[in-house]
């Protein structure tokens, strides 16, 4: 089955992205496809490299990029949402005239259509959030 | 197989106070353009969006309100609102903004978009969806 997924509140805040990596996880595992997952609302925080957990605690946006390395899964990060979040790649930095970008290894940034086109493509769409 | 699938954004939380309700509504209006059978769900706290009179001066966030009457206009015309969650508000449908549409099957007649409906029907038309969205 081809499953997309929607996870749409912050990291280490809430569960939902933990509870959406182990779910990709086991349904790639099972045979499942994942060709993407869509960071929405407080979400797109999984994104940024800047974060620096305690070492003892889980890396959500390590796990995550590790994933998509492997996998090729594709995480998208919403660029409204992230840039109201202070979230941005090098174009987006340059574009807003900012002085540094802050997006991890395998997410790349794009609009709400890519959502849109997950749920028309994909067989189930599975949100992770409130 | 058709490629129209039917999507439904539920929307449950208050317009203001957290961002959810402006957020869904920004993908309703951009999956607007890749003309879907698109439905609103309005309930719990989330029917609070859709009522009239709504001031954002004083919490200094921009009043989004009047956007859900030019959702017609991207052919948006279902907005399911549950009946139990406007009662244990004290609301009514007096309390809620019209909204209309033209209805192009039936000469360009202006139709309510809104359709009061009861919690067991709301259950219906989930049921009945191919992608719902919830927010």
């Amino acid at each position: 089955m081809k499953i997309g997924v929607l996870i749409s509140e912050g990291p280490y805040t809430h569960q939902a992205a933990d509870t959406a990596f182990k779910f990709v996880t086991a349904a790639i595992a099972a045979g499942h496809e994942v060709p993407r997952v869509f960071f929405y609302h407080d979400g797109v925080n999984v994104a940024t490299r800047l974060s620096v957990p305690p070492q003892d605690e889980r890396n959500i946006q390590q796990n995550w990029s590790g994933l998509a390395k492997e996998h090729g899964t594709d995480l998208v990060v919403c660029i409204a949402a992230a840039q109201r979040r202070g979230l941005l790649d090098e174009n987006e930095a340059n574009r807003q005239g900012k002085d540094a970008n802050n997006i991890a290894d395998g997410f790349r940034i794009s609009g709400l259509g890519q959502l849109i086109e997950m749920g028309i493509q994909c067989d189930r769409l599975v949100t992770f959030g409130d | 197989m058709s490629d129209v699938k039917k999507f439904l954004y539920v929307n449950r939380k208050a317009p203001y106070g957290t961002i959810y309700a402006l957020e869904s509504l920004e993908v309703v209006l951009i999956g607007a353009a890749f003309e879907q059978d698109v439905s609103l769900a309005f309930l719990d706290d989330g029917v609070f969006q859709l009522t009239k009179g709504q001031k954002t001066d004083g919490i200094g966030v921009k009043n989004f309100s009047p956007t859900f009457r030019a959702l017609g206009d991207y052919e948006v015309t279902k907005l399911y609102v549950e009946k139990e969650s406007l009662e244990e508000r004290g609301l009514t449908e007096d309390d809620l903004q019209e909204i209309m549409y033209e209805d192009e099957d039936d000469d360009w007649e202006e139709k309510p978009s809104i359709r009061i409906v009861s919690r067991a029907e709301m259950a219906d038309v989930m049921a009945d969806q191919d992608v719902v969205l919830s927010f």
